[in-house]
């Protein structure tokens, strides 16, 4: 079974941001990145898919220069193959865009599924997986908490509002993946190694037959902080009479009871 | 919108009614068309009857499209129908709602119609005749404008966001059927069983009260004493991430980065401490009450009402004093709308 | 000169960090109190290579270099100085004298399953007459057909408790260093047991028990290297070790100015936050530098030993520095804290009770200091050059 894993790499989620000065993005100095936190679940998944099934796993990314740090960690954690594609035109894309150029790579590897994290965690857009699936013709399953392979389907498990559904879907297809399918494994020194002496396949838009980067649709305008919170009132006190002023604060100031 | 446009809503609905999503939708198209007309699309069955309903809460035309291939939901079968309404119509604003359903289906519609995406909108506006809209962005840790170009746009909202529209009977409402050819052959996922999770309440995206519990509950078995006070708020359960992490509760109770986010009128924290990482998933709540023995717990930060307290001794003292107020008053206390709804209008009960 | 580490390194780095943060920091506390590690991070440490940093990958190590490994145990130590305790014993002062002096059928027996981490090592050199004087240690190793017998105590040793392989120094000849040689044992050796289980100031979680060898007959083929040149394993061992202990030392050093940091940027008195204080801003800058100063010390080590060079000098020297360093940094970080330093629902008086060790094992900071001096003195150190070239 050969897999393709979409990855991409994100500021670490535990770090905080300073937005830039003209508000059209984040300070990058003092950030740490890392592969996004859903990607890392698709990698292991695939690998565990390889582990029992055999194949190969190829890792896909698109970004500029330091975008190839993603690959390299999915590499050291097993992955055996990773193409990057690097392209100035990428920066003016947005996701659909984004997902066309993806698409575009994935179709020259020959593969029975395609796993992507249900969304990168700076953006949390969660539109490039099924956008890659609708590009590429495939059937597609998001926010997979359990994936099981059969002969030509894949079964999974999504949580919707309040249920989980049970998918039985066509392969190949597009999977996105969501927290709790797996615990993924850190990497190990040796495959750190192993990620340092295998060759990554580079590829400009115009290798995918991409000769004019598709418009971009929609448009950042700026990022501001969030509204900040303040603290309200503290409580404290006898339990029973805390309780009692905190019941009639709720029922008389917030009237939310 | 350059030109005035009409807004299209893509309809959720389930056990031939609407979702609550749906009508907060409306509301925000009805506001966002202004003179223009609201249009709401069903695919499944029952559109007929959810007519009168949906043109209640601002649907001007309701294109139905019946099919049972259209029930369950599956990528495939909405994609085709949907999308090739959509292409058909090429309407200026399409509204979706950012369910599973909804995020499952709204990129691939946009893939394949070339148009603008924009997904987890906490606001949606016209300005400067440009549709702009405003989403939270590195967990939450910033907002960001993004605005629309041209040509089909689709907003995929966050549910809990803007109000429900309120209900006006008597309007009319002209119903479109919408051609149904789906070859079964080209619907590539099946829905084998959908088995409802064991738990009595309303999700938690769509919850008006959460009650939520963190480490300092201490244990599985405490859980117990949120299900007491949620029973009597008519609330949902949460928690944050680590209870999740030593295998107390679900995967679907996490609140926060690596979970869900919610924006509830009243978000109440017992035994959290407030990381970063889990108020970048409920610091939107109207009102937070903090309960916590740790008086320097971060949460107290950003709670509107702190209580620093044993969570043992107060949770059960505040179930019984909600109980008390609730028995007081005449409605009985099961899952009430908090926000006004200015009417019955067949709104359905929550979960 | 570059200063960067490199991608693998820094590859490394994060990995470790990223473990260390999400599985040890959040047990660090529970840890020291109870006085236990939960044995799967041994299991998962194993997993990802960190058991035998430096050993090849066909011995089943890591396959990387020693600033790998400082890199590595720097990380642990940050989140917890027990754990880096019982993981630098295993590499370096297992895994390494096995690999470095084995046979090939010892490599084969007892490195892969060191350097895997499916068995845990431990290191017998300390006895109760023996600690900086080594050389003097009284154990004997008395050959017996096939096998030889050791008889006497070993205190000190951590890992005791658990560790399934024990290197141990024994006199098979005359007084002193060069009668001294060299032996694997393993748990369940005839003869061997666990004596008394000592309680420390710090690093609970790390086990630290006296061996006892009561006719202990072990077959002639766990001798470790040649009869009579266990000193020069010992040494020899040490030197990695000493690196090792300083990673460990500039871990507890780097959690004490963090922690301080973290704190003084929060606790406000006086209507201000403390950082905003010259007194606590001077301590912040002198715990930054010291570390930095403490980590080039030992990346410098590392670098020469990884050239395959000479590296006794560098090491003592950054071992020395780097744990009078957390020792001193831990004591401004409890300062800093002012009372709640002091109480154990804060972490950093466990820095300040972790540290301490740093200054005495592997070599005390007077045995330290009298390495150094004699290479000075000696002219074995050009104190100008600064590529170790020096060295004789």
């Amino acid at each position: 079974m050969n897999i393709v894993v979409c990855v991409k790499r994100v500021p670490d989620t535990e770090v905080p941001i300073r937005i830039r000065g003209d508000g059209r993005g984040v300070e990058e100095s003092g950030l740490n990145f890392v592969l996004n936190f859903y990607d890392e679940h698709g990698v292991e998944e695939a690998l565990r898919t390889k582990e029992r099934l055999g194949g190969s796993v190829t890792l896909v990314t698109a970004g500029p220069a330091r975008a190839v740090e993603a690959l390299r960690t999915g590499l050291a954690m097993g992955a055996d193959a990773a193409i990057h594609i690097q392209d100035p035109a990428l920066a003016s894309l947005d996701h659909i865009g984004t997902a066309r150029v993806l698409a575009a790579a994935i179709k020259a590897v020959p593969c029975d599924l395609v796993l992507c994290g249900k969304l990168s965690t700076d953006d949390n857009a969660a539109i490039v997986g099924p956008a890659v699936a609708e590009f590429l013709g495939l059937p597609q399953a998001t926010a997979i908490t359990k994936l099981e392979l059969g002969d030509g389907k894949a079964t999974a498990h999504r949580e919707v509002e309040g249920a989980v559904e049970v998918l039985e879907v066509k392969l190949p297809a597009v999977i996105t993946v969501e927290r709790g399918i797996n615990e993924p494994r850190y990497p190990s020194l040796p495959g750190i190694m192993r990620a340092k002496r295998t060759a990554i396949t580079t590829r400009t838009l115009a290798d995918l037959g991409i000769s004019a980067p598709p418009p971009a649709r929609v448009e950042l305008l700026g990022l501001t902080p969030p509204p900040k919170r303040q603290a309200g009132r503290r409580l404290e006190g006898e339990p029973a009479a805390v309780v009692h002023d905190l019941v009639r604060a709720l029922h008389e100031e917030a009237k939310l009871l | 919108m350059s030109a005035a446009s009409d807004v299209w809503v893509i309809v959720e609905h389930a056990g031939g009614r609407p979702r609550k999503i749906t009508y907060e939708l409306l509301g925000l198209a009805t506001t966002l068309a202004g003179p223009m007309k609201v249009h709401a699309v069903v695919a499944g069955g029952g559109a007929a009857a959810m007519a009168g309903d949906l043109a209640a809460h601002g649907a001007h035309v309701v294109h139905a499209a019946e099919s049972p291939l259209l029930e369950p939901y599956t990528t495939d079968a909405h994609a085709q129908v949907v999308g090739a309404l959509l292409a058909d119509a090429a309407p200026g604003l399409v509204l979706m709602g950012s369910t599973a359903a909804g995020r499952d289906l709204a990129p691939r519609l946009a893939a394949r119609l070339d148009a603008g995406i924009v997904t987890d909108c906490a606001s949606v506006a016209v300005e400067d005749e440009r549709v702009v809209a405003t989403r939270p962005v590195m967990t939450r840790k910033a907002i960001a404008r993004v605005a629309f170009g041209d040509g089909i746009r689709i907003a995929v909202v966050l549910p809990n966001i803007y109000p429900p529209a309120p209900a006006e009977t008597g309007r009319s409402v002209e119903v479109q059927t919408v051609p149904v050819n789906l070859d079964p052959g080209s619907i590539r996922t099946r829905v084998v069983e959908i088995s409802a999770l064991k738990r009595e309440t309303v999700p938690l995206t769509e919850a008006d009260i959460i009650v939520s519990g963190g480490r300092g509950l201490k244990g599985p078995e405490n859980f117990a004493l949120l299900d007491k006070l949620a029973g009597v708020l008519g609330a949902a359960v949460g928690s944050s991430r680590p209870p999740v992490d030593s295998g107390w509760v679900p995967h679907d109770y996490e609140i926060g980065q690596t979970g869900k986010t919610v924006n509830p009128q009243l978000y109440i924290a017992c035994g959290i401490s407030g990381a970063p990482q889990h108020l970048a998933g409920m610091s939107g709540s109207r009102c937070i009450v903090a309960i916590n023995k740790d008086p320097q717990a971060p949460i107290f930060g950003i709670a509107t009402y702190g209580v620093v307290g044993d969570v043992f001794e107060i949770l059960p003292l505040l179930t019984e004093e909600v109980r008390k107020l609730k028995g007081s008053s005449s409605d009985g206390g099961a899952s009430r709308r908090l926000v006004p709804d200015g009417g019955d209008g067949g709104r359905p009960a929550a979960g | 000169m570059e200063f960067t580490l490199r991608e693998e390194h820094r590859l490394v780095q994060s990995t470790v960090r990223e473990w260390a943060t999400a599985r040890l920091l959040p047990r660090a506390a529970e840890m020291d109190r109870s006085g236990t590690y939960p044995r799967e991070f041994i299991r998962e440490l194993g997993e990802m290579g960190l058991t035998g940093v430096f050993i090849p990958e066909e011995y089943g190590g890591g396959g990387m270099d020693t600033v790998s490994y400082c890199i590595v145990i720097e990380e642990i130590a940050r989140a917890e100085a027990a754990l880096a305790a019982v993981l630098s014993v295993n590499n370096s002062l297992d895994c390494f004298p096995i690999f470095a002096f084995g046979t090939e059928a010892q490599k084969r027996t007892y490195l892969t399953e060191l350097a895997r981490g499916r068995k845990l090592g431990c290191y017998c050199l300390t006895e109760p007459t023996a600690g900086s004087d080594a050389a003097s240690l009284r154990t004997t190793a008395r050959r017996d057909g096939d096998h030889w017998v050791l008889n006497g105590t070993k205190i000190f040793v951590t890992n005791g408790v658990e560790a399934d392989v024990l290197i141990v120094y024994a006199r098979t000849g005359g007084d002193g260093a060069r009668g001294i040689s060299a032996f694997i044992a393993e748990r369940g050796d005839p003869g061997l047991s666990v004596g008394k289980i000592e309680r420390k100031l710090g690093i609970h979680a790390s086990s630290t028990a006296e061996i006892v060898l009561q006719d202990c007959r072990l077959p002639a083929a766990r001798l470790l290297g040649e009869e009579g040149a266990g000193f020069a394993v010992a040494m020899a061992t040490l030197d990695g070790g000493r690196i090792g202990i300083a990673a460990q030392a500039l871990g507890i050093a780097r959690a004490a100015l963090e922690d301080a940091v973290a704190y003084a940027k929060d606790r406000r008195q006086f209507g201000r936050a403390i950082a905003e204080f010259q007194a606590t801003q001077w301590k912040i800058a002198d715990m930054a530098t010291r570390i930095q100063a403490g980590r080039l010390l030992m990346y410098r080590a590392a670098w020469i030993r990884d050239q395959g060079r000479r590296h006794t000098l560098e090491a003592s020297m950054a071992k020395l520095f780097a744990s009078e360093t957390a020792m001193w940094a831990a004591t401004q970080a409890v300062q800093i804290f002012g009372g709640y330093g002091y109480i154990q629902d804060y972490p950093v008086e466990r820095h300040f009770r972790d540290a301490k060790i740093t200054e005495i094992y592997e070599g005390t900071s007077e045995v330290q200091r009298l390495v150094i001096a004699r290479s000075v003195l000696g002219g074995h150190h050009d104190t100008t050059a600064s590529d170790g070239r020096g060295q004789a």
